[in-house]
């Protein structure tokens, strides 16, 4: 059982700086996200798109907020559990609540804030019939161990950067390999597309542009794939399809977390300290909904700093808190690291 | 201010009075009308969420690199698909029809 100060449901910017805010306040953090790494969808959907809009950056990279943020709370070492899902939580007598992941890591704090932007990241799944059915059978929408992959056929759909890197990365451990994409520019980093064209012309691998999967067919496993392209349509024999279409965020198991749920999203107390119904677990960011919300970054700082002034009576009940200025007092981080202002020094004439 | 039509999920018609002074594109409008509507990538055709198929017979701005790249990963997709997003509200668009693409599971 992992046991912190606040527990926080997802590492986007507002959970990472979740993290710094309760560090000041000298409480512990963990994370919990479904995605295998922190940032979220700054890090997911569009890390190579700048951003204006974040106080005192007149454009920064969404890619470069995330590493930034990683680094302002270096000091107070928050610790992660990566691509799992918040599945359940509890609370018990003491007031402390238990979150469980799919994975069934059981995490226990007192306040938990939920960071959840617009839910966790859930592989897009085309629309082909008997998918579900093939799900582990032949159908996989992440490559986790390559290894699986050794001496058997597989076919990868999709032109972004990670069915590029997957078809190349198993082009020298599968028997076969087939790139199947519904168009013939791939919008994947330029050097990625030359590699799978350079694979595709010397017969490394095979490449079917203009062309969809239509059909899967298998009786207890997946046997073949029917894909239809401007040639006709065509059964191809294949042990494992890989559909890489990327992510989309989902609410998922937080709507059942007995939290007042509005337009998809958690109602807060905006007027105090942004706190749901249930007394311990904070909303902040893209994830909470009040009058007047605006689904912003900076929104979300803000909220969370709050929020956390809040949580820290709820850890340190009866204890007064007053707010320090990190310019008068610098930073002190669990590691025992200590950043300040430099004492000022005075010349005489 | 311009009329537009958008037929939802369930197949019932939406008629909705847009401003044309205020650059908005068209999921910002059906977002405003509270039709299903996601928009989970804000408007950067980083998502197909808002993806809808023309009715009418208007002719729309052709669609960048970045909306063509969506829509070859997006589902249910037709030959007059396209992100509404990547629609920006104009004078011309009066009396626009468009329908919601079914919603990705």
């Amino acid at each position: 059982m992992i046991q912190t100060d606040v527990l926080i449901i997802g590492a986007g910017p507002v959970g990472l700086f979740t993290v710094f805010e309760a560090g000041l306040l000298k409480l512990k953090s963990h994370l919990i996200d479904a995605l295998p790494y922190p940032g979220g969808q700054c890090s997911e959907i569009y890390p190579k798109k700048p951003i204006f809009d974040i106080p005192a950056y007149p454009e920064v990279l969404a890619g470069d907020l995330v590493n930034n943020l990683l680094k302002q709370i270096e000091p107070f070492q928050p610790n992660y559990t990566l691509g799992e899902r918040a599945e359940t939580i509890e609370k018990d007598e003491e007031g402390f609540f238990t979150v469980s992941t799919q994975e069934g890591t059981q995490h226990r704090s007192k306040v938990v804030i939920i960071a959840g932007g617009l839910g966790s990241f859930e592989p897009r799944k085309p629309p082909i019939p008997d998918l579900s059915y093939f799900e582990n059978k032949g159908v996989d929408y992440f490559v986790k161990d390559p290894e699986k992959y050794r001496n058997k056929k597989v076919l990868i759909s999709g032109g972004g950067d990670s069915a590029l890197d997957w078809t190349i990365q198993l082009s020298s451990i599968a028997e076969k390999v087939t790139l199947i994409h519904r168009r013939n520019e791939f919008r994947g980093a330029l050097d990625s597309v030359e590699k799978v064209r350079q694979l595709a012309k010397s017969g490394i691998i095979t490449l079917i542009t203009n062309a969809e999967v239509k059909q899967l067919i298998g009786t207890d496993s997946l046997e073949q794939i029917g894909v239809r392209s401007l040639e006709g349509d065509q059964l191809l024999t294949s042990d494992y399809f890989i559909p890489l279409f990327g992510l989309l965020p989902k609410l998922g198991p937080i709507a059942n977390w007995g939290l007042e749920i509005e337009k998809n999203a958690i109602k807060v107390d905006n007027a105090l300290d942004y706190s749901t119904n249930v007394k311990g677990i904070y909303a902040v960011g893209d994830v909470n909904t009040y009058p007047g919300k605006l689904k912003l970054i900076l929104s979300g700082f803000h909220e969370t700093t709050l929020a956390l002034q809040s949580a820290y009576q709820i850890i340190n009940p009866g204890k007064r808190h007053t707010m320090k200025y990190t310019t008068v007092n610098g930073i002190t981080g669990f590691d025992g690291s200590k950043k300040e202002a430099k004492k000022s020094e005075l010349l005489s004439i | 201010m311009i009329q537009i039509k958008v037929k939802d999920r369930e197949g019932k018609f939406h008629q909705l009075l847009a401003p044309t002074d205020m650059e908005l594109n068209l999921m910002e409008l059906c977002k405003a009308a509270e039709l299903p509507v996601e928009g989970t990538c804000g408007g950067m055709a980083l998502c197909a969420s808002c993806q809808c198929y023309l009715l009418s017979t208007h002719n729309l701005t052709e669609k960048s690199d970045a909306e063509e790249d969506m829509l070859a990963e997006a589902f249910y997709v037709k030959g007059n698909s396209r992100l509404a997003c990547q629609i920006k509200l104009s004078e011309e668009l009066d009396g626009l029809e468009i329908e919601l693409a079914p919603e990705e599971l």
